[in-house]
């Protein structure tokens, strides 16, 4: 009986490991500080791996959005529309912004759908850590998943607005054409700067909780001076060009009129909608001006964003779920 | 009689001389909590624009010392159990074995990336307990056909299924105890290397406490290593040969359960 109440060290090593610091021992069979961040090749991997999660994710989240609402995923396709239809009603009907741009509600309703991919990329991104954390806590899986995932959702939800949008355009008497082709590059463009916007804005939001209450503001700000209701060109003309080209840059911007562009390729033709105003001094319908080197705007942006915004988030992956 | 504990005696002998294979190693941790709101400073807006004008570290941050300087190597198949009174630095301890506590001093080493079970550790309320099954074995890196194969068996350990279809109604119209069954299903799908359990098992009722128990001497079998933090004394017994006694962060006692196990009871502390 002596033997089991004498004091026994369960935790020493024995035998040929008997009298190794805790930290020689750790290092002998090769484990790892608890939480470490995974260098950014095996992060990759991982993230790579779960490639079916974040799929399956982002389709459940979609799904589960309208559940307890009566029309239920009819909401998918009326949200879009009812949109258009307040934005066509303030800007279109009662301030005239119609005026001067050829098939006005096209025109809007394509760009309230691509501004709308990225707000909402951005917010959901924002929240997309910070409202996680029970699974975060839960189950061990790199935490990227969850804005690339939060991003994918917004853009099912755009596709399903390209549906609505495309009948909008044929009643609209715009033809199919080549161009409509176009959509799928930019559309890819647009989806990785916004992965990369949302993740920097994850790991912003889950320090900062303050942030969310501040977005919503930085976001209206950033829709009125982009154009998606009416367009800037005609306010900038007397700009200074330097400010003029910093301008051209806006991102969003960029990705409305390269949207715009493949959808209504006849709207940038200047024999076909000169300008000019009318008998009555109302202004004509004036061609739209793609700025040259547009793809590689849109290519620059989608590239920094996600590599920046990839690598900032993984810089602080230990991080998430912590406190 | 002697001759057979003798021979049990040299037998543990014999194997107390070989070296054992770590999976975690605690080396003098302590951990500081930083509460945010607590305290009795003011919240309001102004005390709070006044703070920022001033530029005055904010006084409802306040510095919780829960753990102080723990130290412990956990071995392959151990089930290690962990008791003391509520608020004892218990499950910081788990915690921050699992990596999402950060240690202010010390450093604690693991063998892969461990697996932590709480109580309150949801995951997707909104969504039904089918798609949390299929999103949280998912997330824990299994591929979509691993998935199918394991989902029935999921579905049957965690008994949720068996007074009606509960299994396709959203997770928040779950009981506490059918959410925790869920979740512990879940989790235990899957091999860890260090599985880490904080009160989860609690809740359930006894059907799924045999099963859970059985369920961890399996995952014990598969080389794993197993941490439970229980008020439950016999569920320690039944399922840890090794207990550590925490008290205000620092260890009591570490060793065989029986022994810690009777000692708390009786608060006897060496």
């Amino acid at each position: 009986m002596s033997t089991l109440s004498d004091p026994v060290n369960l935790s020493a090593p024995r035998g040929s490991d008997a009298g190794l610091t805790p930290k020689q021992l750790a290092d002998k069979y090769g484990l790892s500080v608890s939480g470490k961040r995974p260098s950014l090749p095996q992060y990759i991997r991982q993230l790579w791996a779960r490639r079916s999660f974040i799929g399956a994710f982002a389709t459940a989240r979609l799904v589960a959005q309208y559940t307890t609402a009566k029309l239920g995923q009819l909401w998918q396709v009326l949200t879009p529309l009812l949109n258009c239809a307040v934005f066509y009603l303030v800007f279109g009907v009662i301030m005239k912004s119609r005026d001067g741009v050829p098939v006005y509600i096209a025109w809007l309703c394509i760009g309230v759908f691509v501004f709308q991919f990225s707000q909402s990329a951005i917010q959901a991104g924002t929240r997309s850590v910070s409202d996680n954390l029970g699974l975060i806590r839960a189950l061990h899986f790199p935490r990227a998943s969850l804005p690339i995932a939060f991003t994918v959702i917004q853009l099912q939800q755009l596709l399903i607005s390209m549906v609505v949008l495309v009948a909008i355009v044929l009643a609209n008497d715009i033809m199919p054409a080549m161009t409509w082709f176009l959509i799928i590059p930019a559309l890819l463009l647009q989806s990785m700067f916004n992965t990369g916007l949302a993740m920097v804005m994850a790991r912003i939001g889950a320090k900062t909780s303050d942030i969310s209450q501040l977005m919503p503001f930085l976001l209206r700000t950033w829709m009125y001076v982009s154009g998606v209701m009416y367009s800037v060109s005609g306010y900038i003309q007397s700009w200074p060009t330097v400010w003029q080209t910093v301008y051209s840059w806006n991102p969003a911007t960029v990705y409305m009129d390269l949207m715009r562009y493949a959808f209504m390729p006849d709207s940038f033709d200047p024999h076909k909608y000169p300008g000019g105003y009318d008998a009555q001094g109302h202004a004509l319908p004036k061609a739209l001006i793609l700025p040259d080197h547009i793809w590689i705007m849109a290519g620059t942006w989608a590239l920094v964003a996600f590599v920046l915004g990839f690598v900032f988030f993984w810089k602080a992956e230990e991080e998430y779920g912590r406190g | 009689m002697a001759d057979a504990a003798l021979d049990t005696l040299k037998e543990a002998t014999a194997v107390d001389n070989q070296a054992r294979v770590p999976t975690v190693v605690v080396d003098d941790v302590h951990i500081v909590y930083k509460v945010h709101g607590a305290g009795s400073g003011k919240g309001s807006a102004t005390s709070a624009l006044s703070r920022i004008i001033t530029r005055k570290k904010s006084p409802t941050i306040r510095e919780v010392h829960a753990v102080r300087g723990i130290s412990f190597t956990a071995y392959k198949g151990e089930a290690v159990g962990l008791i003391g009174s509520n608020g004892s630095g218990k499950s910081t301890m788990l915690a921050a074995i699992a990596g999402l506590l950060p240690t202010e001093r010390g450093a604690i080493y693991t063998n892969g990336q461990p697996s932590l079970l709480g109580v309150n550790a949801a995951l997707m309320n909104d969504l039904t307990g089918e798609r949390n099954v299929v999103l949280g074995c998912l997330a824990m890196g299994m591929s979509p056909a691993q998935v199918r194969e394991r989902y029935q068996n999921i579905v049957d350990f965690s008994g949720i299924n068996e007074k009606g279809d509960f299994i396709s109604l959203p997770m928040r119209t779950y009981s506490s105890g059918m959410g925790a069954r869920l979740r512990f299903s879940i989790a235990a799908a899957k091999t860890h290397d260090v599985l880490l359990i904080d009160e989860a098992l609690a809740t359930g009722d006894q059907g799924f406490q045999q099963r859970s128990k059985a369920r961890i001497n399996e995952l014990r079998k598969e080389a794993g290593t197993v941490f439970l933090v229980s008020h439950d004394n016999n569920a320690i017994r039944e399922v840890c040969e090794r207990t550590i006694w925490i008290e205000h962060g620092e260890m009591i006692m570490d060793g065989h359960t029986d022994e810690v196990v009777r000692r708390y009871e009786k608060g006897d502390r060496p």
